[in-house]
């Protein structure tokens, strides 16, 4: 739990799995697991949205919405893969109709183990990817600050080279 | 015409999905409005489409199980079941009767939690959050009876040719019926809301009407077609042990959002009632029977009855350890024409509830 300084919005996406993660997923969102301990709520925005959860192996028709949703949420941003198919395609790693994991569509942070995964391993998941966010925050901002740096920097060097050039 | 004259007030057209908060799968459709009335709606659906009949071309017959099983993870058993009756049929093998029993208390649970699992939704889609989450609470009991009996929350895995994998005991099945006693008391309650609420008698009273001659002739099944007054049920059939229990048919007769929800609430009580007969009388004896060999060339089909509805399923053999072809017809497939006719008319803030209360499962609509 260390690490979590801010409350992570979900959106939650099914690009082809067999429903099983999903009923899974929203197991966490209800009284039992509940994940909204940890502060999370889910949203159907995906600008609204800091962690993706996705199932399934993403088959052709759904690349371009992930790829949509995915580029829509606002950096800093985690995602979280659920299930054996959203690995390597799973059971339906040779069906015709499949991109064979969600890696090969978007860059995935967390993997989430088993078909279909327990709502306690997506809990576990998504707490490590908020884990990951607050990184991903603080090195945002830090090169965020090293760029204003050097743009300053930048400038007083010119401004310098300008005076140079006036005395001279 | 000049950019600054106005356009005549024509149809607009909306899109629905695939990405949409109240659809907990994808699914798209264009809504076609005049102002606020919905006069057309476009499905397109393939979103889900992982190509998994084509599979059987891969696996053993006997492994395929699997597979069939992940159709859907809501109606898994179902799904592993209705594959095994196919196969079973085509092979002209005779479950035990304590494999046909066990099969029917997991049916029946499986419809338990699928229909609880709906009421949350389509709650879900009114906004009624406290609603959503007592039933999905009460859901969760549910599951862990499955868990514990079957072996997997969602995915049973508990389907085999010949019969079924795990075998349960008696005291085990007992303590389980009596630890779902609460979940009873708790669905009487909640139908007693989805009933009186006014929140949700407004939204769902009068609402997506399908009458009973358009639920026929557009090919609806399951809560569906009862809800528009047709007393269709394939458990009647007598698959499994549904010959040797005793059961009521649901039906309501206003074809409205609100009939196929009470239909569902009411079916939950029903399928209390046969797992209390299936405990009671289960017989003792093996769960399955030993499959070997090849299958014979020739084709079978079975017609089960899931939450959703009617499903068929059909196989076809060449005498490999791989079958040629599988075919699934799911409900939600059939019941897309009468969801186009329910979303007719109806106003676009009534589109998500009327699309709910079809129960879709695109999963299995597109395997």
């Amino acid at each position: 739990m260390s690490g979590i300084e801010k409350s992570p919005w979900l959106i939650h996406y099914d690009a082809s799995s067999c429903n099983g993660c999903d009923i899974e997923v929203l197991a966490c969102l209800t009284p039992m697991y509940d994940a909204e301990r940890f502060g999370c709520i889910v949203t159907g925005d995906p600008k609204q949205a800091d962690i993706f959860l996705i199932t399934g192996s993403v088959n052709h028709l759904n690349i371009p919405v992930v790829k949509n949703l995915y580029e829509q949420m606002p950096e800093p941003k985690a995602v979280v893969a659920i299930g054996a198919c959203a690995y390597t395609g799973g059971v339906f790693s040779e069906c015709y109709n499949i991109s064979g994991g969600v890696a090969n569509v978007i860059p995935v942070d967390v993997y989430v183990p088993g078909c279909a995964a327990k709502p306690e391993s997506i809990l576990d998941g998504v707490v490590r990817a908020a884990q990951i966010l607050a990184e991903k925050r603080k090195s945002l901002k830090v090169s965020q600050r090293e760029k204003r740096k050097a743009m300053k920097k930048a400038k007083r060097v010119k401004g310098g080279a300008k005076a140079a050039g006036g005395q001279s | 015409m000049s950019a600054h004259e106005k356009a005549a007030p024509g149809p607009t057209v909306i899109p629905f999905g695939p990405q949409h908060p109240v659809l907990p799968e994808p699914l798209h459709f264009d809504l076609v409005l005049q102002d606020e009335k919905v006069i057309d709606a476009i499905p397109q659906i393939g979103y889900i489409h992982r190509g998994l009949e084509l599979l059987v071309d891969k696996r053993d017959y006997l492994d395929y199980v699997h597979v069939a099983e992940r159709i859907c993870g809501i109606c898994s058993f179902m799904h592993g079941m209705g594959y095994c009756e196919a196969v079973e049929t085509l092979l002209g093998i005779t479950v035990p009767d304590r494999g046909r029993w066990l099969r029917t208390f997991w049916c029946e649970l499986e419809r338990v939690h699928s229909h609880l699992l709906w009421l949350g939704l389509g709650a879900d889609s009114l906004g009624f959050e406290n609603l959503f989450m007592a039933a999905w609470r009460a859901r969760e009991t549910v599951v862990d009876v499955a868990e514990e009996t079957a072996g997997g929350r969602v995915i049973f895995g508990s389907a085999l040719v010949g019969g079924v994998s795990k075998d349960p005991s008696d005291e085990t099945l007992k303590r389980c019926i009596a630890a779902m006693k609460p979940v009873r008391a708790e669905t009487l309650r909640l139908a007693n809301v989805v009933m009186n609420e006014s929140t949700v008698r407004h939204r769902f009273e009068g609402v997506g009407v399908l009458s009973k001659e358009m639920a026929y002739a557009l090919g609806a099944v399951g809560p569906m077609l009862r809800a528009s007054g047709v007393d269709y049920d394939v458990r009647r059939r007598g698959y499994a042990a549904y010959a040797e229990v005793d059961f009521e048919t649901v039906t309501e007769t206003a074809g409205d959002c609100m009939a196929r929800a009470l239909v569902r609430v009411r079916e939950i009580e029903q399928s209390f009632h046969i797992m209390d007969q299936i405990v009671a009388t289960m017989p003792s004896g093996p769960v399955a029977v030993p499959v070997k060999g090849m299958p014979p060339v020739g084709e079978a089909w079975v017609r089960l009855e899931q939450p959703r509805g009617e499903v068929l399923y059909y196989v076809r053999s060449n005498g490999t350890r791989n079958l040629e072809r599988f075919r699934v017809r799911t409900p939600t497939f059939a019941n897309v024409p009468a969801m186009v006719e329910a979303v007719r008319g109806a106003s676009l803030a009534d589109v998500p509830n009327i699309i709910l209360t079809i129960d879709p499962c695109i999963s299995c609509t597109e395997r």
